[in-house]
């Protein structure tokens, strides 16, 4: 038998609900009933409900079938999922919400991630599945969310806030534009195995791969040399070579960014920037984390005007503020030298003490 | 009663969230390579570094991608997961299924890999995480027999996704459901065999609200605009004001470019020409507020996470485009960047580091698109510009 190739995904029309199908694209309004909860209704008076519900994303296949037991259940067989992991079960039937709700919370289904929450975060592999970590990422994100729990399924920020983790600079995932980002960083050179360097890469591409070109051949070992003063640690080298490792149980741990956003409400969107830049690896609940995570969470929902999004926030307060409220030490690896850095220093003796 | 063998993810077991530990222990029950993945990562928790080997080629017939090899460095202490390589499995448009099909998928997995799961990794593909290299070739054929196809990886276009658009949101400019399915049917040979200088992410949003976040992460992010007026109904702007809304202090003091007003009468006036089109008006009052009717997209393109020469933000290169099926003029723009690009682009460098590298100016020229005020922030603060000598005569 001949393999059967580019059939593509299934296709979404043919696993859509009896209301969408009949409603598609003829959506009038929403409401947002409670946290976790939507309610749309088309133009035709139909109402479509949404109750979402957080997940630990690794999930087994018996999850799925659970997930799957509660939509035939409550929703005459039709769920999705967004794009922050979490599940959505859709109900045509008001009736059912509630039946539904109770369920979800009694199967330890945390309902919640809609408007001024704490959706689930977006987040990696780490330890359980890449070869490039710096850090875990399901166990960090379990211990944070333990930590902001509440903030899940109630309304208590000062708009919605997007907790995102990544365990190394590649960032698959792109945590870049979070109110909150917990990256996974090294902070040893790569500690070069020069036999491996020798059956297994293509020094061309090593050498063009280091962003700060600290990396150059070396003729005599026929292998590479890195200029440790100009490494940055990015891991780069070693994504296209098995030969320069550089995770280390020392050198590896977490970093914390904060102010991004992907929206374009009322402010483009913006890249987080660097607030903390190490904080140890200690599994298995990285205390070091969730309380900055928690510190800086409390204290934009402190301070924060309604609607403004953590980085909103900072740039009304300015930077200084920031460090000043959070009680975050400036640290000098927060300066900026990389190649955009001058857009970051300040030219205005207008600043807050 | 027996010590366990992991005592440290143990601990995340506990607390409200739900635990991924418990997904794994409920996997490792009847499948080895669950049991020893755990054990092998309560091993990194303890010595505070992952266990996995570099990379690996690994593959099924026909595709040059979709499949990521991961190899244990410890197989001898965890020979069940000596190989556990990947699958990224195309997930349908807006992550939309019935049981019935999710069941088919669960079976699969179950009979050939770990029975671990990510529901879904970040670019949108269902993940199935660990399968032995001799089982993949089985295990794909029994994807594709329930009708379910590969996803990207490498240096091809990953598998593009897109916000629940008109399925269940009236603020969708563009059927983003349906355009992301053609697109991903169009290009099943970009999808499938890696033949770029690097990986091209694409996502399509119905807003500006940019649910799937293309902005930041995609090299060509496709937002739903409209043109015209935003419609206001001001019977239900009152009721907002009547349930307590404040809606000069949320609304009106927030609007980014100052085109609304909010007079005694209660009545909300939006002057159209000024608005940006942010969405905060439209998100705060979803019964009195929506979008205009004359609809199409806006395409950014260059979006980046920071691997190699630092993140970026997606470009606007085209204000406004109709999008309406067969989607020709998007498809023509797609082509047109993505031989550009390939032309150009030295090995794993991105859209947006090309265009950083030969200037925006050559990117406009060579795709064929007209320099508007629209694309930029702000003109040049420096004297440094080239002439066409044709142009200096």
């Amino acid at each position: 038998m001949a393999t059967r190739t580019d059939f593509g995904p299934p296709y979404f029309r043919d696993m859509l609900p009896p209301v969408i199908q009949k409603n598609y694209g003829e959506w009038k309004y929403h409401e947002r009933i409670k946290p976790g909860v939507l309610k749309h209704v088309a133009e035709s008076g139909d109402e479509l409900w949404t109750v979402r519900a957080g997940s630990p994303r690794l999930v087994s296949t018996d999850w799925i079938r659970d997930v799957c037991d509660i939509a035939d259940r409550f929703c005459d067989g039709y769920l999705r999922f967004t794009s922050r992991h979490n599940v959505e079960f859709l109900l045509a039937d008001a009736a059912r919400v509630e039946p539904l709700i109770s369920y979800l919370n009694e199967h330890g289904l945390p309902v919640g991630g809609t408007g001024h929450s704490i959706t689930n975060p977006v987040h990696t592999q780490g330890w359980i599945h890449c070869h490039t970590p710096a850090t875990d990422a399901s166990g960090i994100v379990k211990a944070v969310m333990d930590e902001l729990f509440d903030y899940f399924g109630s309304w208590r920020l000062p708009a919605l806030c997007r907790v995102s983790l990544a365990c190394c600079l590649n960032m698959c995932g792109a945590v870049h534009c979070s109110d909150v980002a917990i990256l996974g960083i090294h902070r040893k050179p790569p500690a070069i195995n020069h036999d491996l360097v020798r059956a297994k890469c293509e020094i061309p591409n090593v050498i063009a791969a280091c962003p700060t070109g600290a990396i150059r051949p070396d003729p005599k070992t026929k292998s590479l040399i890195v200029n440790e003063d100009k490494c940055m640690y990015c891991g780069n080298c070693y994504t296209m070579c098995p030969g320069m490792p550089l995770a280390d149980a020392t050198g590896d741990g977490i970093s914390i960014w904060v102010g991004g956003k992907v929206s374009s409400a009322r402010t483009p969107p913006k890249f987080s920037r660097l607030v903390i830049p190490f904080l140890p690896n200690t599994p298995p609940r990285w205390p070091e984390t969730t309380a900055a995570v928690r510190n800086i969470i409390e204290t934009w929902a402190r301070h924060g005007r309604k609607h403004e999004r953590m980085g909103e926030w900072i740039d009304r307060i300015g930077w200084e503020r920031f460090f000043d409220l959070t009680g975050i030490e400036f640290a000098e690896q927060l300066i900026d030298d990389f190649t955009l850095a001058p857009e970051t220093y300040r030219s205005t003796p207008t600043f807050k003490w | 009663m027996t010590e366990s063998d992991t005592p440290l993810l143990d601990e995340l077991e506990s607390g409200p969230w739900p635990s991924f530990v418990t997904e794994m222990k409920r996997a490792a029950e009847d499948k080895p390579a669950a049991k020893d993945l755990l054990l092998q990562l309560e091993r990194s928790y303890v010595d505070r570094i992952g266990h996995w080997k570099h990379g690996g080629i690994v593959g099924v017939k026909g595709y040059g991608g979709g499949v990521i090899g991961r190899y244990s460095d410890l197989p001898e202490e965890f020979p069940a997961v000596a190989e556990f390589h990947t699958f990224r499995v195309n997930q349908p448009s807006g992550w939309f299924y019935n049981t019935q099909k999710l069941r088919e998928l669960c079976d699969v997995w179950d009979k050939h890999g770990s029975g671990l799961t990510n529901m879904h990794g970040a670019t949108g593909d269902i993940i199935l995480l660990g399968a032995p290299t001799a089982a993949l070739q089985p295990c794909f054929d029994d994807l594709a027999e329930v009708g379910f196809d590969l996803g990207g990886s490498g240096s091809d276009m990953r598998t593009p996704s897109c916000c629940v658009g008109p399925g269940r949101c009236e603020w969708a400019c563009i059927d983003t459901l349906e355009l992301l399915y053609d697109l991903t049917m169009t290009y099943q040979d970009q999808l499938h065999r890696p033949m770029f200088p690097y990986k091209s992410k694409m996502k399509i949003s119905g807003c500006p609200n940019d649910c799937v976040a293309a902005i930041p992460r995609s090299d060509i992010a496709i937002i739903g605009a409209w043109r015209d007026r935003i419609r206001v109904d001001q019977a239900e702007v009152a009721a907002y004001a009547q349930a307590g809304l404040d809606i000069a202090g949320e609304v009106v003091a927030l609007c980014p470019t100052a085109c609304m007003t909010y007079d005694a009468a209660g009545r909300l006036t939006i002057t159209d020409a000024e608005c940006n089109r942010c969405m905060h008006c439209i998100n705060v009052l979803p019964k009195a507020l929506r979008p205009g009717v004359e609809r199409g997209a806006t395409i950014l393109v260059g979006g980046k996470a920071p691997i190699v020469h630092g993140a970026l933000l997606s470009w606007v290169i085209v204000p406004f485009m109709k999008i309406e099926p067969p989607y020709t003029e998007l498809k023509e723009l797609l082509d047109n960047i993505w031989a550009w690009w390939d032309e150009n682009g030295r090995m794993r460098e991105r859209l947006g580091e090309l265009i950083n590298r030969l200037g925006m100016r050559s990117f406009l020229k060579a795709v064929g698109l007209k320099p508007l005020p629209q694309m930029i922030k702000a003109p040049r603060a420096n004297p440094y510009y080239f002439w066409d000598p044709e142009e200096v005569k």
